[in-house]
């Protein structure tokens, strides 16, 4: 054995190895392929052999060969079997070669997973990190499905190299198998904090990959990558996360002005010119997305633009283009910052480099105004003559056009430059954008109606000089210029000084060289001149002329009708059998002309391009539903011997039927076509003559021969767009004077009182008027036309399944799949399945309704939060703190108690984390718009969330202390994190209570408090608005406070949405399962149920309770009339399960809807107070309570707190309260106290509602 | 992302090929040949820019090269990545190969693609930036090998005679085709670490 093994790697030092490869092909230069295949052919007979070794060796040729081209995919299975060999020296070549040559479509692949999977959990960190490297390069589907959960365990690895590269291929992973993130994200959250700073580099890496494509769901990394970009000082990750602001700032104004400070910190300092330019980078984004003004919004422009000046004006190539690119940026919102570097550009532009000059081109578009167009496009064609290669001359001249041509010709004052800018351009030989400048001047001609006598000469002078742009080279792009020239001059014929002569010229044989669909427009053209000089000849008395005029056509057409081209051919022949019977009728004497003229008449109007898109459809018309009946889908059915005993015909008469219809369709279709293509009067969706030119063989593809012209081509008698230069300025000049003139006439007349020097100084944009009445017509939409923006986003990139909420908890459907196959997935019990299913199903939706409610509450926060945050500010000036810690305080009691009532809930950290966002955001200075103070609910004290000023409120108050918990019940590893966030809820705190006393100061001056009602001393008793709603020895059932949805269509007949929240706590020792949530609905109130489900069906919980677990669900009511309270009968029914058996079990309960719970805290200003108890349309009625032994604030916490009152205002030992209905009732109750009796005087303009409002108060002090 | 990483002569010569997204031989042959094309005929004195070929481009991609003696070393990059990082991790690559091969030089990537493979793969991997530090890189590339000596032994021993015997009759294998002034570096463009 041992002898086998000697022998072995002996014969092994004479097989070739990769090193002999390499120098036997550079010792074959000349017969290089013959030598490889010999070659390849030795690698196959090595591949055959049991050693593994020469296997490897055999691999290793193989992946050399691939570099240099050679498809080796057969050798795929060979590849597979040395990544399995147990040496690293043979498994890091099996997988560098897999990573170089396999992909998705490779079928051995399959095989590798487990291969993978014992390598990803191999003790050798080094034959992990190879699989890993292996892998990120060619995972797929089902390698990431079936691999993710293990790579996700190596995030923890205890080796950083490991850590490192598992965080790094999960972006892999994720990309091919989405349903990953979710599971995965916390965990590479986590990540960004590890201790080795290349994995808290890796994990910054793809979470910024991540974020660069969905970046709305990694808003609320926020401030952590804040934290990191303070605080760490590797570059690499310093850009990472810079450049993810820079993703993040468009969707969140706050988070830029935040970053500025830094921002601007670290320009100054850092030595890293990249770090510099991608801080740069981002502050410009900020800038971008910050559409108000902020003070030092100029400053920080000027920062960027004069930084980027420094690194243009750097000797360093690579900075000078940076600095254009970063530059070009800015341009795009602040170019008048931009456009005081004028010199600058201009200067690049005679740069050496070439990618310089085409970024400063690209500035050159930003810079250009009215004033400068002339100056700027007059320097390109400078440069246009002078650059050397087509491919910058062609940049050149696509930026020329663009430059003109941009918003609609804004900045063209004088056409008849532009368009013998236009003619100039046509001089440039071997250019590939003939159509560009063709497209441009039929543009203009059609939409400057002012042009078009111009134009038609300009054009007139191009056909005929043809020969000198068509040149030698028939083929050349340029020539499509004609084609723009022979229509114009077609179809503004009547403008034409000599239509006989351009005539001829569009008849000369040398045009029959051009291409086809160009020559087709000549034909057509000349027919339209032909129409026009016949007009003009017939007119005169001699009729000689006109008959010459036919003979001409009839003479030079053949030559057309001979084309190989179909389309010149076509229309050549029919127009000169036109001819040819009009010739006919001349020789009659009659007159043709007027009917000849008839077959060219209208105008064509310029239509936009999106016109057709736009035209919305009628109604009544459904374009999807089938105008036939849809061809049946059962043709197979008809080809399967069914028939074969049966003795009737199998039914082929429909398919035939509809095979027949749709012949016909097809057939009517191309006719109709036909029509349309036919039908002058029909608008076609691309107005432009664009479209022909794609459909026309390529003109890119003709080879460009390029010839040495020593003498410049210049048309003669083709004007210099100069001399349009200088006429424009002796125009402007003119004006100018005039303007003067008239100026002094008016000043005259006005007795030239004071003196205002407008004639100093030069000209402002507004001065320069354009040179002719020009009407750019605008182009044409249908009416009524739908503004549709259009979706560009690619339906098929991948990163669009990446986005994913990661907030949302996790369900249980989305755990990853542990190793298991699919063969294992199938064999799971079809209950269970559907169980799964169920649950999944339910998720979404109960989701969708909570994340809708959260929105809102968030939008809420946000708004308050940032007016707390004013607040703060202010009362930094006034000092009051010691009753700040009291009142904090009594909020923490209010945590714990709610913690002790509260139990453990599911993994909800949005509402936490997006607040914990909008908190850290708040801390940058919002100018929001400044409204007046509105009244926060006194509530707010009591609760340990203030509640929202608006809205669905109620809901927000058990999220902080839930959000507590959690933290606790998460393992000790994140204490830190969590003392922070405890930290900051602590400094929430804080906050709260100074903005009672900003009201404290706001209110000043009078004697009255408004809103904050409670800066007494003593803290506030522990409130709780769970109520206890069942219980056995199984389960706890506890209701929260109802809490309503406001009925947004406030429809009453469709009754009000009714959000209840109940906590199932499960108290034994079993696993509860199948819980179904029923409810007895009564006339007033109903179980929202899914749809389809019967009247009296209960409502599956959409979780299962381990023991000592609880859980909250959400069911939605529908209710009708809310004046009277009412109480639901319900039953819970369960499945208890032990390790033995499982019972069902049954628990009945009473839900209690009171009146106050159809409230909604909502503020009311003292002066609309005012106002509506003035107006009379409320009913009074009031109530006496005795022996209420408790401070007056603590008596209005509890109304607010437990029946949604907000304070309006409070006096000493009396205040005013308000509320509203869902339905929109107006509850307003004056509370006085003296001693130990309260007496609350009501008004509401529903009488039922108020009374039972009123006993319900009185029901909750009677219990105390 | 990195989309392709791409070293190959100033005859274009390919010597080494990485690409992070699936293309066929022919079509990463023609990617080569192209964007050969497109940076040898720039000057030496010009940005190491340039917005990306046809073939690999898309307007989010660019072409971030250096030119070292006879190699062009060339990363095609989309806009997640920062262009004088990029430079900079050429830089890094550079160095480690030259601290790797002791004084690398062409041939030395001609004969040992593997090596340098198993190099990048220590820095880049899946077409992300992995480690930019260059002493960590040359650890873990040390470490690798070590193993690979390890379990190559004694048997291994005749084989690396063998091919010193056949290197050493190779009068045209000559080391003068160095890579050189390795320590070039851009001015403005401190290192990162």
């Amino acid at each position: 054995m041992a002898l086998k093994i000697v022998k072995g790697s002996i014969d092994r030092m004479f097989d070739k190895n990769l090193q002999d490869l390499v120098r036997g092909i550079r010792n074959h230069k000349e017969d290089e392929a013959k030598y490889i295949s010999t070659c390849i052919d030795e690698i196959k007979q090595e591949l055959k052999q049991d050693n593994i070794a020469v296997k490897a060796n055999a691999v290793c040729k193989l992946t050399y060969l691939q570099m240099l081209g050679y498809d080796v995919s057969w050798a795929a299975f060979n590849i597979v079997e040395v990544m399995s060999s147990s040496k690293f020296t043979y498994k890091r070549i099996g997988y560098l070669a897999a990573s170089q040559c396999f992909h998705e479509s490779t079928d051995v692949i399959m095989l590798t997973t487990n291969q993978i999977r014992k390598d990803l959990s191999s003790p050798n960190q080094y034959d992990t990190g190879v699989a890993l490297t292996g892998l990120s390069c060619f995972v797929t589907p089902d390698l990431a499905r079936d691999l993710a959960n293990d790579i996700m365990t190596l995030m923890s690895h205890t080796k950083p190299y490991i850590r490192k590269k598992a965080v790094l291929i999960m972006y892999k992973v994720f990309l091919k198998y989405p349903e990953s993130l979710r599971p995965a994200f916390p965990r590479l959250k986590e990540k960004l904090e590890d201790p080795d700073p290349g994995v808290q580099s890796a994990a910054v890496n793809v979470i910024c990959e991540l974020a660069r494509r969905n970046p709305k769901n990694y808003l609320s990394l926020a401030p952590l990558f804040f934290k990191l970009m303070t605080s760490s000082t590797n570059n690499w990750v310093l850009i990472k996360i810079i450049k993810l602001f820079g993703a993040l700032t468009p969707l969140e104004p706050r988070l830029g002005k935040k970053l500025i400070e830094p921002l601007t910190n670290l320009i100054h300092s850092t030595s890293a010119m990249s770090l510099l330019y991608e801080c740069v980078n981002t502050v410009i984004a900020v800038l971008i997305s910050l559409s108000s003004g902020m003070p030092n919004h100029s400053a920080s422009i000027q920062l960027c633009v004069q930084k980027l000046r420094i690194l243009i004006e750097d000797s360093d190539q690579n900075l000078k283009y940076l600095g254009l690119l970063a530059m070009s940026k800015i341009l795009k919102t602040h170019p008048k910052s931009v456009q005081s570097h004028k010199d600058l550009i201009l200067q690049c532009l005679d740069d050496k480099d070439e990618s310089i000059r085409l970024r400063a081109l690209d500035l050159l578009y930003g810079m250009v105004s009215k004033k400068n167009l002339m100056e700027i496009v007059k320097k390109l064609m400078l440069h246009v003559d002078k650059a050397e290669g087509t491919t910058y001359r062609d940049e050149l001249l696509t930026k020329i056009i663009d430059i003109c041509s941009q918003s609609n010709y804004q900045y063209i004052t004088n056409f008849e430059w532009y368009i013998s800018i236009l003619v100039e351009l046509t001089r440039l030989e071997g250019t590939r954008h003939g159509h560009l400048i063709a497209s441009q001047m039929l543009d203009v001609a059609i939409r400057v109606k002012a042009i078009r006598v111009f134009a038609v000469a300009q054009m007139a002078t191009l056909l005929d000089n043809a020969h000198l742009l068509t040149g030698n080279m028939q083929r050349n792009g340029i020539c499509e210029v004609l084609y723009a020239a022979a229509w114009i001059c077609g179809e503004f014929s009547e403008h034409l000084e000599n239509p006989m002569q351009t005539l001829e010229a569009m008849l000369r044989p040398k045009v029959a060289t051009l291409p086809g669909h160009i020559q087709a427009v000549y034909v057509q053209n000349a027919a339209k001149l032909f129409a026009t000089v016949l007009k003009s000849q017939e007119g005169n008395t001699d009729s000689t002329a006109a008959q010459e005029t036919s003979q001409l056509m009839i003479d030079r057409l053949p030559l057309f009708v001979q084309s190989a081209n179909l389309e010149v051919q076509e229309r050549a022949s029919c127009i000169l059998q036109l001819v040819k019977y009009i010739q006919k009728l001349q020789q009659k004497d009659v007159e043709v002309a007027e009917e000849v003229t008839a077959l060219f008449a209208g105008e064509l109007n310029p239509v936009a391009p999106k016109a057709q898109k736009k035209v919305p459809v009628p109604e009544g018309l459904d374009l999807d539903a089938w105008i036939n009946e849809p061809p049946s889908e059962s043709e197979s059915e008809d080809e399967q011997p069914k028939a074969i005993f049966a003795k009737e015909e199998p039914k082929h008469s429909r398919p035939r039927h509809t095979e027949v219809d749709e012949k016909e369709l097809a057939r009517r279709r191309e006719a109709r076509k036909q029509e349309q293509a036919n039908n002058p009067f029909y608008i076609k969706a691309s107005p432009s003559s664009q479209k022909v030119y794609q459909e026309a063989p390529g003109v890119e593809h003709i080879p460009v021969v390029q010839i040495d012209l020593s003498v410049p081509l210049k048309v003669p008698g083709l004007p210099m767009s100069d001399q349009y230069v200088k006429l424009e300025e002796e125009r402007r000049q003119k004006a100018r004077a005039d303007k003067k003139k008239k100026e002094k006439k008016k000043r005259k007349e006005k007795h030239s009182g004071r003196g205002k020097k407008h004639d100093s100084g030069p000209e402002s944009e507004e001065d320069i008027a354009p040179a002719h009445q020009v009407d750019i017509v605008t182009e044409e939409m249908p009416e009524n036309a739908l503004p549709s923006d259009d979706d560009d986003k690619d339906p098929n990139d991948p990163h669009k399944a990446l986005d994913i909420d990661l907030d949302k908890p996790l369900a249980d459907s989305e755990k990853l799949p542990v190793r298991s196959h699919r063969a294992a997935e199938a064999l799971k019990s079809p209950a269970e399945d559907g169980e799964t299913e169920n649950a999944a199903s339910q998720e979404p939706k109960k989701k969708s309704s909570k994340e809708k409610r959260e929105k809102k509450k968030d939008k809420d926060r946000e708004r308050k939060k940032s007016k707390e945050e004013k607040k703060k500010k202010k009362k930094h000036k006034h000092e009051e703190k010691e009753e700040d810690l009291l009142g904090g305080q009594a909020d923490e009691s209010v945590v714990q108690s709610d913690e002790t009532s509260m139990v453990a809930e599911p993994p909800t950290s949005t509402s936490a984390e997006v607040s914990d966002l909008d908190f850290w955001l708040s801390n940058a200075p919002v100018p929001s718009n400044t409204q007046e103070a509105v009244t926060v609910a006194a509530a707010a004290e009591a609760a340990p969330e203030p509640e929202a000023p608006s809205g669905a409120a109620p809901d927000s108050e058990p999220d902080e202390p839930k959000d507590t918990e959690m933290e606790e019940t998460k393992s000790s590893k994140h204490k830190k994190k969590k003392q922070k966030k405890e930290k900051e809820e602590k400094e929430k705190k804080k906050k709260k209570k100074h903005h009672h006393h900003h009201h404290h100061s706001d209110g000043g001056g009078e004697e009255s408090v408004q809103n904050g009602t409670v800066e007494e001393e003593e803290p506030l008793p522990p409130m709780s608005n769970y109520c206890l709603l069942a219980e056995n020895s199984y389960i706890k059932m506890m209701m929260e406070d109802i809490e309503q949805v406001y009925d947004i269509q406030g429809n009453l007949q469709d009754g009000s949405q009714v959000v209840v929240s109940v906590i199932f706590e499960n108290k034994c020792d079993s696993f509860l399962k199948s819980m179904e949530f029923n409810v007895l609905d009564s006339l007033n109130s109903k179980l929202q149920r899914p749809e389809g489900s019967g009247p009296h069906d209960g409502l599956t919980v959409p979780f299962q309770l381990p023991p000592g677990v609880s859980n909250e669900a959400r069911f939605v009511f529908t209710v009708q009339s809310i004046v009277m309270s009412q109480k639901l009968k319900g039953t819970l029914t369960f499945i208890v399960k032990n390790e033995d058996s499982s019972t069902h079990e049954k628990l009945d309960f009473k839900l209690h809807f009171t009146c106050t719970s159809y409230l909604i805290t909502t503020p009311c200003y003292s002066d609309a107070f005012a106002k509506l108890l003035e107006s009379g349309d409320l009913k009074g009625s009031s109530v006496r309570l005795e022996g209420v032994n408790m401070p007056f604030h603590h008596l209005l916490a509890r109304i607010c707190f437990h029946h949604h009152f907000s304070v309006v205002e409070r006096i000493d030992s009396c205040a005013s309260m308000y509320s509203r209905s869902i339905q929109g009732h107006h509850v307003c109750l004056l509370v006085k106290t003296s001693g130990q009796t309260v007496c609350i005087d009501a008004k509401c303009d529903e009488p039922t509602l108020l009374g039972n409002v009123l006993d319900e108060i009185k029901q909750t002090f009677s219990q105390c | 992302m990195i989309k392709a990483i791409l070293i190959f002569n100033n005859h274009g010569k390919p010597r080494l090929s990485k690409f992070y997204e699936h293309y066929t031989e022919d079509t990463e042959q023609q990617i080569i040949r192209e964007t050969f094309h497109l940076v040898s005929k720039r000057d030496e004195n010009v940005c190491n820019f340039l917005e990306g070929g046809m073939l690999i481009g898309g307007s989010d991609y660019k072409l971030i090269y250096r030119h070292y003696a006879t190699l062009y070393f060339v990363f095609c990059v989309d806009s997640s990545e920062s262009e004088l990082g990029i430079l900079d991790l050429i830089q890094v690559f550079v160095e480690t190969l030259d601290k790797c091969f002791e004084n690398v030089c062409e041939l030395d990537l001609i004969f040992h693609v593997d090596k340098v493979h198993n190099i990048l793969a220590e820095m880049v991997m899946g077409g992300m930036v992995l480690e930019t530090n260059m002493n960590e890189i040359i650890t873990q590339v040390d470490a690798q090998n070590k193993m690979e000596k390890a379990e190559a032994g004694i048997a291994g021993a005749p084989a690396r005679a063998v091919s010193a015997v056949k290197n050493m009759n190779l009068p045209e294998m000559p080391r003068n085709i160095n890579i050189g002034d390795i320590s070039i570096k851009v001015p403005n463009l401190p290192s990162f670490k």
